[in-house]
């Protein structure tokens, strides 16, 4: 009560009266430009994850910084930079803080953007977004959670992969940026001794705009603008001359289409399933002798891409699955399952502020950027702490997302292996304080991708690998608070999570980066 | 001077429209009425609201998910008079949601405290005619740090709302013409998250408010002891963003409705400090808000402090 007065109290006297300025600052309004403690030079020995070699691609050797055509090239660079008008500097000042995290900020939005369930039809079916149609209603994609979390991880990768390329060419061809060549050449972002060709914001801008079109085609206005204005940016800050952006877009392409064919062949296509999968899945739980999952929506939605278990893993072999998979949930008849409706119960009838609040924060449900976007969110915040280069960002966001699209395949596939039903399901008295995904409950989504993601980002940043345990640990603890799943799916998850952290880590061992 | 007594009365709160109103305040801050010097009137208010279509956008909806979304509300308002001219007013709601289908809980809580300072600068007496003028200062603030993330069961909005009101009012004889209208600052709210979507990405916890107005025409016989008034009500959000088709609803949306009711009151006659007010109406048009239906009823009672001070 005295602390209800206190908040009225503070609610009265800190009104802002005078001030009608109501605009927002952002989280990442404060970045700094990129200016990397360790300029990571030796990354064109890294290990790539797609591309098998760096000189599977020819790069034309550039021209010498003293040939005609170079000094040519860098009169035009004159004249770009000592003609900047407020819109450029914006433009300068958004991406001069880096190219890959920039990326996956757009890549949050557009997942964001494209969460949203299909409105059913008048027939009460449900309509099927279509890559092929992309801006008919409904949008293509339904950029759900695994769909995003394999978003994320081919992106990621393709700017991972390119950048290692691009530093092999870099160290190859050793051709300086044009401020260290003309020193009297006007520069908007820190000067670095890393050679200059092909540029890696071009690398990033290429493979990134190839990726973003697959995946999400309905925008392809608002990448190829971000496109262009980054690989513009470089030239009006100064920092390459057209040459380096050339071979640059050139390059990020061609890794952009060697990871879309893993892409194509991974098995997502498949994915979605069919009406009979749906009938065999039920019936086979049934078989089992267990009460088989049902849509609690209304009209019945099909099950949220079935098959996804089946996409081929980044980190391992579809052969490890079945081993990987997490033991059977309690039987929904059991003693235990009985305990573990009771608990979810007591916390859905008795919620408290702080577990709504937890509940809230861990949601990442339709229209957010899903759970994967959210730990790409906080795994931003400490990279950025880091100072880290490019090819190191990328590599470590490679190594997170890698680890969630994994953890998405093996939740998937362990969720209709089992085919369990949610707790409102087998108890209806059960109300929830979040939206009931549309997919069976064993094992919990968020809990395995944030077992794996606090994994792999303990082991990039060691001193905060206790906070990402503890963040983890709420994230899955959130989906039992909100009465969508039980303490078996929660526990069972985070441990799944772990393990496929564990690849990431021992792969991220091995990579040369360390 | 003109001793009124009776047309003090409370009038009945209502709550504007749900998805969440935003106007949860009461319906006393936009009438054209003034509580006597130095006397109180305490009224408690029960009121049911229900919606089963509502608007994304402007498509108009229903969702079996939820089925028909209800608030139940208790509220609690104090209305002093400091004297003819200078009213002081207080409320509180206690609200409990619920939906009919789904799995989607209810939520329930107290909402928002508001406080109004109303004045009446202006009153011209005719024959048989009397104009008034009013304008009312409030300022309503979250009563506690409510769950605003989970609408449509929330509770409020969680903004504290800075608002202005200016009413005329003309009564010809028994009957009565109020013209109203409002211009409602709304504070930034925090939601739990750290980043949400709009019409784009933000990333903040934080979540810009826009503005609102309200407009409303009342009309009906207005006596010492009985009143009874018919109401058009416009709410417009200026900005906010659409729900898009099949989201879910956001606490910065357009929120828009358009409504008609009526309400009553009557005070006793061989009891005038005591007296009953009830109400009905129903949402017509809205943007991103259920079309509600809502009734309410409730009781006034007025502490005279006057004659007490006049016998010491």
């Amino acid at each position: 009560m005295k602390k209800a007065l206190q908040y009225i109290l503070i609610g009265f006297s800190f009104f802002n009266i005078v001030s009608c300025d109501k605009e927002i600052v952002e989280n990442n309004a404060a970045f700094k430009a990129l200016n990397p403690v360790d300029i990571d030079e030796d990354a064109g020995n890294w290990q790539p994850v797609i591309v098998t070699s760096a000189t599977d691609f020819t790069l034309p050797a550039p021209q010498p910084t003293n040939s005609a055509a170079y000094q040519q090239e860098l009169q035009e660079l004159k004249a770009l930079t000592a003609s900047l008008n407020a819109e450029k500097k914006q433009i300068i000042n958004y991406w001069k803080v880096g190219s890959v995290l920039r990326w996956n900020e757009i890549m949050r939005e557009l997942v964001a953007k494209h969460n949203l369930p299909p409105y059913q039809s008048t027939d009460n079916t449900y309509p099927v977004p279509s890559a092929a149609n992309p801006f008919a209603y409904p949008v293509f994609p339904f950029s759900n959670p695994p769909y995003a979390a394999r978003a994320y991880a081919y992106v990621s990768i393709a700017q991972y992969d390119a950048l290692v390329m691009a530093y092999h060419f870099k160290e190859k061809y050793k051709r300086s940026a044009p401020y260290q060549v003309d020193a009297s050449l006007a520069t908007n972002v820190p000067k670095s001794i890393l050679p200059a060709y092909p540029s890696e914001d071009a690398v990033v801008a290429g493979a990134s705009f190839e990726m973003l079109k697959l995946l999400f085609p309905a925008d392809i206005d608002y990448i190829t603008k971000m496109a262009e204005e980054e690989k513009s940016y470089r030239l009006w800050s100064g920092a390459n001359v057209k040459s380096d952006i050339i071979a640059g877009d050139s390059l990020g392409r061609w890794v952009a289409r060697k990871v879309i064919q893993r892409a194509r062949t991974d098995g997502m296509g498949a994915a979605g399933g069919n009406q009979a999968l749906w009938t065999k899945l039920e019936d086979d739980c049934k078989a089992k002798g267990e009460t088989p999952w049902y849509s609690l929506e209304m009209p019945k939605r099909p099950p949220m891409l079935p098959s996804f278990g089946n996409v081929k893993p980044l980190l391992f072999n579809t052969t490890a699955i079945p081993d990987l998979r997490p033991v059977p949930p309690p039987s929904a008849n059991s003693e235990q399952m009985r305990k573990e409706l009771d608990e979810v119960l007591n916390f859905t009838s008795n919620p408290t502020r702080e577990r709504m609040r937890i509940i809230n924060f861990w949601a990442d449900g339709v229209g957010t950027y899903t759970p994967p976007g959210h730990w790409n969110a906080i795994a931003t915040e400490e990279f950025m702490k880091k100072q880290f280069s490019e090819v190191r960002w990328a590599r470590n966001y490679a190594l997170l997302n890698a680890s969630l699209m994994d953890a998405a395949i093996l939740c998937w596939n362990t969720k209709y292996y089992y085919f369990n039903a949610r707790p409102c399901q087998l108890n209806p008295k059960i109300k929830t304080l979040t939206g009931v995904p549309n997919f069976p409950a064993y094992i919990s989504g968020h809990s395995t991708f944030s077992g794996a993601a606090a994994t792999i980002l303990g082991y990039l940043i060691p001193e905060r690998a206790n906070d990402f345990e503890t963040m983890a640990l709420e994230a899955s603890n959130s989906r039992m608070f909100g009465g969508i799943h039980y303490r078996a799916d929660c526990q069972a998850g985070l441990e799944t999570g772990q393990k496929v952290g564990a690849y990431a880590i021992s792969r991220a061992k091995t990579d040369g980066a360390n | 001077m003109k001793k009124t007594f009776y047309a003090i009365l409370f009038k009945s709160i209502f709550f504007s429209i749900a998805f969440i109103p935003i106007l949860v305040q009461a319906q006393t801050e936009q009438d054209a009425l003034m509580m006597g010097e130095r006397r109180l009137c305490v009224a408690g208010t029960l009121s049911y609201n229900s919606w089963t279509n509502y608007w994304e956008g402007t498509h108009k909806r229903i969702n079996e998910n939820i089925g028909q979304v209800s608030a139940k509300s208790a509220i609690l308002m104090l209305n002093y008079g400091l004297n003819s001219r200078i009213n002081i007013l207080a409320s509180l709601p206690y609200i409990k949601t619920k939906a009919t289908a789904g799995t989607l809980s209810g939520l329930s809580s107290f909402q928002d405290v508001g406080l109004f300072v109303k004045w009446k600068p202006v009153q011209l007496n005719f024959s048989e005619k009397t104009f008034s003028v009013f304008a009312v200062a409030g300022f309503t603030t979250p009563s506690n740090n409510y769950n605003i993330d989970f609408l449509p069961m929330c509770v409020g909005l969680g903004s504290q709302v800075l608002s202005g009101r200016l009413i005329a009012d003309l009564q010809i004889n028994k009957f009565s013409f109020t013209l109203s209208g409002a211009y409602l600052q709304r504070n930034n709210v925090r939601i739990d998250r750290t980043a949400y979507f709009t019409d784009h990405q933000i990333n903040s916890n934080e979540v810009y408010m826009p503005n609102a107005g309200n407009f409303q025409l009342r009309t009906g016989y207005r006596s010492q002891r009985f009143i009874a008034e018919a109401f058009a009500d416009k709410m417009t959000t200026f900005g906010g963003f659409d729900i898009r088709k099949n989201d879910m609803p956001f606490v910065s949306n357009r929120m828009n409705s358009t409504k008609i009711g009526i309400e009553g009151k009557y005070y006793l006659a061989k009891m005038p400090v005591l007296g009953f007010h009830a109400g009905t109406w129903h949402t017509l048009a809205g943007r991103n808000v259920g079309q509600a239906t809502g009734f309410l009823a409730g009781v006034d009672y007025i502490f005279d402090f006057s004659s007490k001070t006049a016998n010491n």
